[in-house]
């Protein structure tokens, strides 16, 4: 019964992971093209799409590595960009932190934006079993992590050959703002929305993409709080 | 031209420390419960991570030098709309990728 169950939401991790793709293959592509810019070879684009795994922060280190920034500044700026991830680890947390270690660590490495976000709104519908949450997880992945190593691939083969005026680099923007838009429901979010763009626009010019953890920080209080005066007025 | 030395370096030590983020809280939080404070801030993180990253790549687009790009920007708010409207992220960005390719044209 459960493992059918889980059967299920395997299938529908991957039916509802697929058409995250339309967004993944154009920013997959684009870093394989700016990658391939940079002086990467296929065998580098690879490496970087399969070990790093993680989009905005690869393009992150290779625009500072096209510019002739030491490594460990490209590492670092890249890294910021990620830890926007150990919020996500966090709040999945509480469904995946008790599983086996071999699925602790997979679930980890897979842990990607479309991921997080499909995962723990289903994850947030109802109690399920370990089994259930891992397969619905993994459901998610797989429809789309095989596409990104792919479509750099891909990216850095064709680079040269892709009109510069395809919009590949607001594909990644419309991925995210996607991601966002039906949690930015009820007034706290709203709040959160709001108070982490602005603070996001006046912080852009600091190095190291530091703006964009403040920003987030700020949005996540100003939401926490509003929540907490709500909470407040209607106890009151 | 960064040397292949220093590319598998940068390979390298981003594949590590984003693989140390992603495994942090899911790795060690050992089924601990979330306290009640740090619950309610992380119930606002969607709603703060993704706007903070995008605002200004909405506003000063890269692709344009940092000039802002009306076809680009209508695309995010209908995105946005598209989201907020159906609750589903899919649609959203099925909508959002559709009207940007047809705003560029008009634009």
């Amino acid at each position: 019964m459960s493992t059918d169950q889980a059967r299920v939401l395997f299938r529908r991790g991957i039916i509802e992971g697929l058409p995250f793709n339309i967004a993944g293959i154009p920013f997959a592509m684009l870093f394989g093209v700016v990658a391939y810019e940079a002086g990467f070879d296929i065998t580098q684009v690879l490496g970087m799409s399969f070990i790093v795994m993680a989009g905005a922060s690869s393009l992150t280190a290779l625009h500072l590595l096209g510019e002739n920034a030491p490594a460990l500044v490209a590492v670092v700026a890249g890294a910021v960009v990620n830890l926007r991830m150990m919020i996500f680890s966090a709040a999945l947390a509480p469904h995946l932190s008790r599983a086996p270690l071999g699925w602790r660590l997979l679930s980890a490495y897979c842990l990607a934006d479309p991921v997080y976000v499909l995962s723990l709104r289903k994850f947030e519908l109802g109690p399920r079993t370990m089994n259930e949450k891992l397969a619905y997880y993994f459901g998610v992945a797989i429809a789309l992590i095989p596409f990104w190593y792919l479509f750099c691939w891909i990216g850095a083969l064709i680079g040269k050959s892709i009109p510069p005026e395809w919009p590949l680099d607001f594909a990644g923007v419309i991925m995210f703002t996607a991601l966002a838009a039906p949690s930015i429901r009820g007034k706290p979010a709203v709040v959160a929305a709001v108070v982490a763009s602005i603070t996001a626009l006046f912080l852009s010019g600091l190095p190291w993409s530091i703006g964009l953890i403040l920003a987030a920080l700020s949005g996540m209080s100003a939401g926490a709080f509003a929540e907490w005066r709500r909470e407040v007025r209607n106890a009151g | 031209m960064p040397d292949d030395r220093t590319i598998w370096t940068v390979i390298i030590a981003l594949g590590i420390i984003t693989f140390l983020i992603r495994y942090s809280f899911i790795g060690f939080m050992g089924g601990r419960e979330t306290p009640l404070w740090a619950q309610r801030l992380l119930r606002y993180a969607p709603a703060s991570v993704f706007p903070a990253l995008i605002a200004p790549l909405i506003l000063w687009p890269p692709a344009t030098g940092g000039e802002p790009d009306l076809a680009r920007a209508l695309a995010a708010f209908l995105t946005l709309g598209a989201g907020a409207w159906s609750r589903n992220s899919s649609i959203a960005f099925v909508a959002g990728i559709a009207a940007l390719l047809i705003l560029l044209q008009v634009f």
